[in-house]
């Protein structure tokens, strides 16, 4: 028996996202005793990377109908694959294109699907997975009834294990038939670091008082390797692009940590930013919601505070 | 063209989650329920638009049991033609999906629009079935669409960035933001609600693949350590020693 695990790649380079699924599906066979097998669409650079996270085998899939993102047609790959290597449980991770697949895997495998997983399955009593509802507010146990399963796994969620293994490596031709959908151009940030996959968030709202003080929000993010991001007026007023709103109707994340400068906390912000690590807000209402939410706080002026901190973190990183 | 929203019930964006029944159900007692945000401002909002420049149809659809009804009428205020609601009450994704395609399967429509995701079970699933059910392309965290005829480009959120795409109808897509602004119904479409045809129909599959166990809440969060305003370098401090995050 064996998992397979959908491996997303970027220029050959495997996202961080599929490699914490390659660590939770390794993490997974260990008490199952099965082998992992990452999937890619084309060639991967990174598969020292694989191994390191516990993949056996990675199989490369060659298919000509497959050079834009075609999610039926990686789908169709993995249901292949699945069948060829006798495989019952399916990993992905449940970032954007994880999102996009495993509804229809979930239909072409008859399979019974958890998405979101914020632990590894317990197979004590059936096979549950646990994962997050009411957007942050609470966790529920699923239990998969079906033989087939898919599990996607919430984005730095999962403690990536070590495992280094040696990755055998497999091509494998398929004919996925003809894409219905025609890609006409991908627009992929380069330089910035893409804030779904960020690990440290500074974040700033309408306490900033308008777009041209954003620089400082930029220079503490840059001392601390942060993404940037902020409130939803902030975006609908255009200060900032609207890729960069967090909260329940932006962006959803979870980084290790997020700084909140200028944001009151309301509940709809809070959904989509609830599950970081440690949240640090700085507000000059020291009454602001935000707080209760908040492992560290600072009550005072941002345009008094930020620049310090700018400053401490320089001296940190010298 | 001709349009079908699919729409969820879920409790308010403010609403209190607590659970009842040794922690396997959600305790809806005083929960305001309102239409998923993603199905009413971007999907049924997007669908309308296309139904007044170029003429057609919108129906709403929801599955759940006849407590639905009153969020379901939002939808006809905020200006569907017609809703059909599915009596069965359901938590597994495969079986709404099953009951929605089993409706839309014949009844040619071109496009069927869901939300991104529930606020509730945060599953981003429903959509992607719908289409694989149906044999039609899926579209997800759809942020634009743009029609000329049967050809519709489509701009939609992948890991790290965006993608623009050309697809023919029939397809399904769920709606992200940035695809349309929320309206709010006015009187005359609250009144207009009340006598538009909202049919309910038997479930086409009871099977379900996922089933809820228990829930729980996270665990309190502790107080708020405060950094003095004059002294902020402590924050730094506190972070890299403390919380040893950078």
């Amino acid at each position: 028996m064996s998992i397979i695990v959908y491996t997303s790649t970027k220029n050959g380079d495997v996202l961080k996202s599929s490699l914490e699924a390659v660590s939770y599906a390794a993490q997974t066979a260990e008490s199952s005793n099965q082998e992992v097998i990452a999937l890619s669409i084309g060639n991967v650079n990174s598969v020292d990377e694989l191994g390191k996270y516990g993949a056996n085998k990675l199989i490369q899939v060659q298919s000509s109908s497959v050079s834009s993102f075609q999610p039926n047609l990686i789908a169709k790959a993995i249901q292949e694959i699945s069948k060829i290597e006798d495989s019952n449980l399916c990993i992905l991770s449940h970032d954007l294109n994880g999102k996009a697949i495993s509804p229809l895997l979930s239909v072409m495998m008859n399979a019974g699907m958890v998405t979101g997983a914020v632990g590894l399955p317990d197979d004590s009593n059936g096979f549950i997975v646990r994962k997050g509802v009411f957007s942050g507010k609470a966790f529920a146990r699923i239990k998969i009834s079906s033989e087939k399963k898919i599990v996607t796994v919430m984005p730095n969620s999962i403690e990536k294990k070590e495992f280094n293994q040696t990755t055998n490596i497999e091509s494998v031709e398929l004919d996925l038939g003809a894409p219905r959908i025609k890609v006409l151009e991908q627009k992929i940030a380069s330089t910035d670091i893409p804030l779904p996959e960020a690990e440290k968030v500074v974040s700033a709202g309408r306490g900033l008082k308008g777009p041209e003080n954003w620089q400082m929000v930029e220079d503490l993010a840059k001392e601390l390797g942060a993404a940037t991001a902020c409130s939803r007026p902030v975006a609908d007023m255009d200060w900032r692009p609207h890729h960069e709103h967090v909260g329940q109707t932006g962006v959803a994340i979870r980084p290790n940590l997020y700084i909140a400068i200028g944001i009151s906390g309301a509940i709809q912000h809070l959904a989509g930013v609830n599950q970081s690590k440690v949240i640090v807000v700085i507000n000059t209402d020291k009454e602001a919601p935000f707080f209760k939410s908040a492992d560290y706080g600072i009550v005072g002026d941002a345009f008094e505070v930020i620049p310090k901190l700018v400053e401490a973190a320089k001296r940190l990183s010298a | 063209m001709k349009i079908l929203v699919c729409i969820s019930k879920v409790p308010d964006t403010t609403a209190k989650i607590a659970f009842k029944d040794n922690n396997t159900a959600y305790d809806t007692d005083g929960v305001q329920f309102i239409i998923n945000p993603y199905d009413e401002w971007y999907a049924l909002v997007r669908a309308l638009e296309i139904k007044e420049s170029q003429g057609g149809s919108v129906t709403v659809l929801n599955v759940g049991g006849p407590e639905n009804d009153p969020t379901i009428r939002k939808a006809l205020a905020i200006g569907a033609d017609g809703a059909v609601r599915v009596n069965i009450n359901s938590t597994d994704a495969m079986n709404t999906a099953q009951n929605i395609a089993g409706f839309a399967k014949e009844e040619g429509f071109d496009i069927v629009f869901c939300g991104k995701e529930t606020i509730d079970y945060n599953g981003s699933q429903v959509g992607g079935m719908i289409a694989a059910l149906l044999d039609m392309p899926y579209i997800s965290y759809a942020s634009k669409l743009d029609l000329d005829g049967s050809k519709a480009t489509i701009e939609r959120d992948i890991q790290g960035g965006k993608e623009i795409l050309e697809v023919e109808v029939p397809f399904v897509l769920s709606a992200a933001k940035g695809m349309a602004e929320a309206r709010i119904p006015n009187m005359r479409g609250i009144m207009a609600a009340r006598t538009k045809p909202l049919n309910v129909i038997e479930p086409s599959s009871s099977d379900n693949m996922t089933e809820i166990v228990s829930y729980e809440l996270p665990p309190a969060k502790g107080e708020c350590k405060f950094v003095d305003a004059e002294n902020p370098e402590e924050l730094i401090e506190l972070l890299r020693n403390e919380a040893k995050i950078i």
